[in-house]
C-alpha cells in the first residue's frame, strides 16, 4: 500500500506541478484538446485499418454526443431528432463536395451553420413545446426528414443516396498510407474542435445559464435570463454539432442515404448521451463507444446463437434498450458518474488504508 | 396633470386599477398603490387575497386584465419578465425556488447574470474577456455571499442546506441584481425565530437604499419594518397605511376575523 500511496502523493505533486492547466478557458481547452489529439494519433498508428474505421466512427458519433450534451444534459430539452440533423449534415456534405466542388473544410463549416441555422428554426419552434411535445416534434422530424429523400430522388438520390469519393490523404504520408486512418484523424480534427468550443461553454456563463433554464425556468426568468432565447441557443450549437457530425459521417462512409438516418440512429444517439453520463463531455466519450461496440458485439452475439436475420438486424437496437434500462438502474449518471464514484470510492479507501498505517502508532498509544 | 418628473420623485413604482381575473375568479380587482424609492411598504391579506398575484403582475409573469404598472414613470406593459429584472426589479418566491444543480455560488452568479459584458461568441471561443467577465462576476457573488454569511456553503448545492440557509441563498440572488425594488413573498415562512431576527436585521439594513415590497403573515415583522402597509382581500385594496392605523381599523379586523390565518 506505501508504493501505491507514494504513487499518489507523486501524482498529486505532478498534477499541482507541471501537469496544471491554464487558467485561461481558451489556452486550458487547447493544451487538452492537444493532449488528446495525440493520443488518438498514438492510437491511430498502433490500431489496424479496421480499427481506424471504428476510430473514426466514434469520433463522429462523439461530435453528435456532444451536442446533446448541450441540448439535453445541459438545457434538459430531450430531442429524438439529432439523427435527422445527421442527415442535413450529411446531405449537405455530399451535395456541397459533390456537386459545387468545395474543398473539404469550407464545406464542413458551411454544413455546419446550415444545419445550425436548421436547428436555431427548429429550436425556435421546440422553445414553445415542453417535454413529451418536444419529444414528440423532434421525433416527427426523424420519421419524416429521411423519406423526404424518396420524395425528391433527382435530388438526394432516392434510396440509395448520394455518394461521394474518399478524401485523399496527402501523397506525403506515402502511398500505402490506409484510408482509414486518414479519414479518423480527419474525424478526430472535428471532434476536437467541437470537444473546445463546448468545453469553452460548459466552463463559463453559457453553461450556468443552460443549466439555470432547465433546472427552473421561472427563477430564471426572475434573475433576467431570456428563456425561450437561451433555448433556442442551445438548440442551435448542439444542432450545428450534430450538422458537423453528419458532415464528418459522409467523410467516413463517401455516403448519405436514407437507410443510414433512421429514427434507430436518434434514439442510438440518446442512448449513447445517457449511457455515457448526460451532461459532461467524459460521458460522450463513453458513450461514442458504446455505440461503436455494442452494434460489433451483437452482430456477434446474433452470430453465435444463429439467430435469423430479421431478429439479428433488430438486436443491436434490442440491445441498447437492455443496455440503457440496466444502465439507468445500476448507474443512473451514466458511465462517466458511475467511473467518477468509483475513483472517488478507491481514493477514500487508498487515503484510509495509508493514514491508519501511518496513524496505527498513535493508535496503540490510546 | 402632473408632469412625469413628480412620478419619478414620487417614487419607483406606480399600479394603477390592476384587475387580474383566472376563468371566472377574480383575484385582482382594481388595485392601485404606490411605492416610492427606499420605501418597505407591508401586503398583508388572508390566504388567497392576491398578494402573489400582485407580484406576478408587476414582475410579468401575469398580464393584468386591466390597468398598468409603470415603473420610473414608464408602463412594463410591453417589456418581458427577464428584462425587468435588468430595469431593477428583484423578487425572491413563495418558496425557495433556487436551481438544484448549481452550487450557492453559481446560483448567485445567475443572479447577477444580466451585469456580464462579453457577449456570446466570447464565451464560446473561451477568450480572455469572458473570462475576466466570469471572474468579475464570481466577485460580485462571493461578496453578496459575504454579506449575508453564506460563504462557508458557497460550494455546497441548495438541497443540502438547511431551509433557512436556502432561503438566505435564494435572498442573496435577488440583492445580487442590485434592485431599485425588491419583492418578497413570505420571506420569513418556515423560519424560526433566529433566523427571523436576522432577516429583519437585513431588510431594515436595506431599508432607504431600496423599495421593498414586504408580503408577511407575521404582523409583528410588518409593523416592525414596514412604513406603510396595504391590505388586500379577495383581490381588493381593502385598506392602506401606516401599520399602526392598519391593526385597528375595522376593516381589516373584519376580513381576518375567521380566517384561519391568526392575525396577531
Ligand atoms: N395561475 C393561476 N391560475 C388560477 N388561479 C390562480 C392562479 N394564481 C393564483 N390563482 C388564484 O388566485 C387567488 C389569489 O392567489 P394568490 O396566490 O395571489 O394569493 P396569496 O394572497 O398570495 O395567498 P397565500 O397567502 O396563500 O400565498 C387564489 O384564489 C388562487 O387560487
Ligand atoms: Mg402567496
Amino acid at each position: 500500500m506505501t508504493a501505491v500511496a507514494h504513487l499518489i502523493a507523486r501524482l498529486e505533486a505532478a498534477r499541482a506541478g507541471w501537469l496544471r492547466l491554464p487558467r485561461q478557458t481558451l489556452a486550458r481547452h487547447l493544451v487538452l484538446a492537444v493532449g488528446f489529439g495525440l493520443a488518438f494519433y498514438v492510437l491511430s498508428v498502433y490500431i489496424s485499418p479496421y480499427r481506424d474505421s471504428q476510430l473514426a466512427t466514434a469520433a463522429y458519433y462523439f461530435t453528435a454526443l456532444v451536442g446533446l450534451t448541450v441540448l439535453t444534459g445541459l438545457n434538459g430539452q430531450l430531442s429524438i431528432g439529432h439523427g435527422a440533423l445527421m442527415a442535413i449534415g450529411a446531405y449537405a456534405t455530399v451535395l456541397l463536395i459533390g456537386r459545387a466542388h468545395f474543398a473539404l473544410v469550407p464545406t464542413l463549416v458551411a454544413v455546419t451553420v446550415i444545419t445550425a441555422t436548421a436547428g436555431g428554426v427548429l429550436g425556435a419552434g421546440a422553445a414553445r413545446l415542453r417535454g413529451p411535445y418536444l419529444a414528440g416534434a423532434t421525433l416527427a422530424l426523424a420519421v419524416g426528414l429521411p423519406a423526404l429523400a424518396d420524395g425528391y430522388p433527382g435530388t438526394f438520390g432516392g434510396d440509395n443516396g448520394l455518394t461521394v469519393a474518399p478524401p485523399t490523404p496527402p501523397a506525403s504520408l506515402g502511398l500505402s498510407f490506409p484510408l482509414t486512418r486518414w479519414e479518423a484523424w480527419i474525424a478526430g480534427v472535428g471532434a476536437l474542435v467541437a470537444f473546445v468550443v463546448v468545453a469553452n461553454l460548459l466552463r463559463g456563463r453559457a453553461g450556468r445559464v443552460f443549466r439555470a433554464v432547465r433546472d427552473h425556468e421561472v427563477s430564471a426568468q426572475l434573475v433576467g435570463i431570456p428563456v425561450a432565447r437561451t433555448q433556442v441557443l442551445a438548440f442551435t450549437l448542439s444542432a450545428a454539432c450534430a450538422g458537423l457530425a453528419g458532415g464528418l459521417y459522409v467523410v467516413v462512409n463517401q455516403l448519405a442515404a436514407p437507410g443510414a438516418f433512421q429514427l434507430s440512429l436518434s434514439l442510438s444517439l440518446l442512448t449513447g448521451v445517457v449511457l455515457g453520463g448526460l451532461g459532461t463531455l467524459g460521458g460522450a466519450v463513453w458513450g461514442a463507444l458504446a455505440l461503436v461496440f455494442l452494434p460489433a458485439w451483437a452482430t456477434n452475439l446474433s452470430h453465435a446463437i444463429s439467430l435469423p436475420t430479421n431478429v439479428s438486424s433488430n438486436l443491436p437496437l434490442a440491445l441498447y434498450g437492455i443496455a440503457l434500462a440496466g444502465g439507468m438502474l445500476l448507474a443512473p449518471r451514466g458511465i462517466q458518474g458511475a467511473l467518477g464514484r468509483a475513483g472517488q470510492w478507491l481514493g477514500v479507501r487508498l487515503r484510509k488504508s495509508t493514514s491508519n498505517e501511518e496513524g496505527s502508532d498513535e493508535q496503540d498509544h490510546k | 396633470m402632473l408632469p412625469r418628473g413628480e412620478d419619478v420623485a414620487r417614487g419607483a413604482l406606480r399600479v394603477s386599477g390592476l384587475s387580474v381575473h383566472f376563468g371566472g375568479l377574480v383575484a385582482l380587482s382594481e388595485v392601485s398603490l404606490d411605492i416610492s424609492a427606499g420605501e418597505v411598504l407591508g401586503v398583508i391579506g388572508p390566504n388567497g387575497a392576491g398578494k402573489t398575484t400582485l407580484f406576478n403582475v408587476i414582475c410579468g409573469f401575469v398580464a393584468p386584465r386591466e390597468g398598468d404598472v409603470l415603473w420610473r414613470g414608464h408602463s412594463l406593459r410591453r417589456t418581458p419578465t427577464h428584462r425587468r429584472a435588468s430595469l431593477g426589479i428583484a423578487r425572491t418566491l413563495q418558496g425557495v425556488g433556487l436551481f438544484p444543480a448549481l452550487s450557492v455560488l453559481e446560483n448567485v452568479m445567475a443572479g447577477a447574470d444580466h451585469r456580464r459584458r462579453s457577449g456570446l461568441l466570447s464565451g464560446l471561443l473561451g477568450l480572455p474577456r469572458a473570462d475576466r467577465d466570469e471572474s468579475e462576476l464570481r466577485a460580485i457573488a462571493s461578496t453578496m455571499l459575504e454579506r449575508l454569511d453564506l460563504a462557508e456553503v458557497a460550494q455546497r448545492l441548495p438541497d443540502s442546506l438547511p431551509y433557512a440557509l436556502q432561503k438566505r441563498v435564494a435572498l442573496a440572488r435577488a440583492l445580487v441584481c442590485e434592485p431599485q425594488l425588491l419583492m418578497l413573498d413570505e420571506p420569513a415562512a418556515g423560519l424560526d425565530s433566529g433566523d427571523i431576527a436576522r432577516l429583519r436585521e437585513l431588510i431594515s439594513e436595506l431599508k432607504g437604499s431600496m423599495a421593498v415590497m414586504l408580503v408577511e403573515h407575521r404582523i409583528d415583522v410588518v409593523t416592525e419594518l414596514c412604513d406603510r402597509v396595504a391590505v388586500l382581500d379577495f383581490g381588493r385594496l381593502i385598506a392602506s397605511g401606516p401599520p399602526e392605523a392598519i391593526k385597528s381599523d375595522p376593516k381589516v379586523l373584519e376580513a381576518y376575523l375567521g380566517a384561519e390565518q391568526p392575525y396577531a
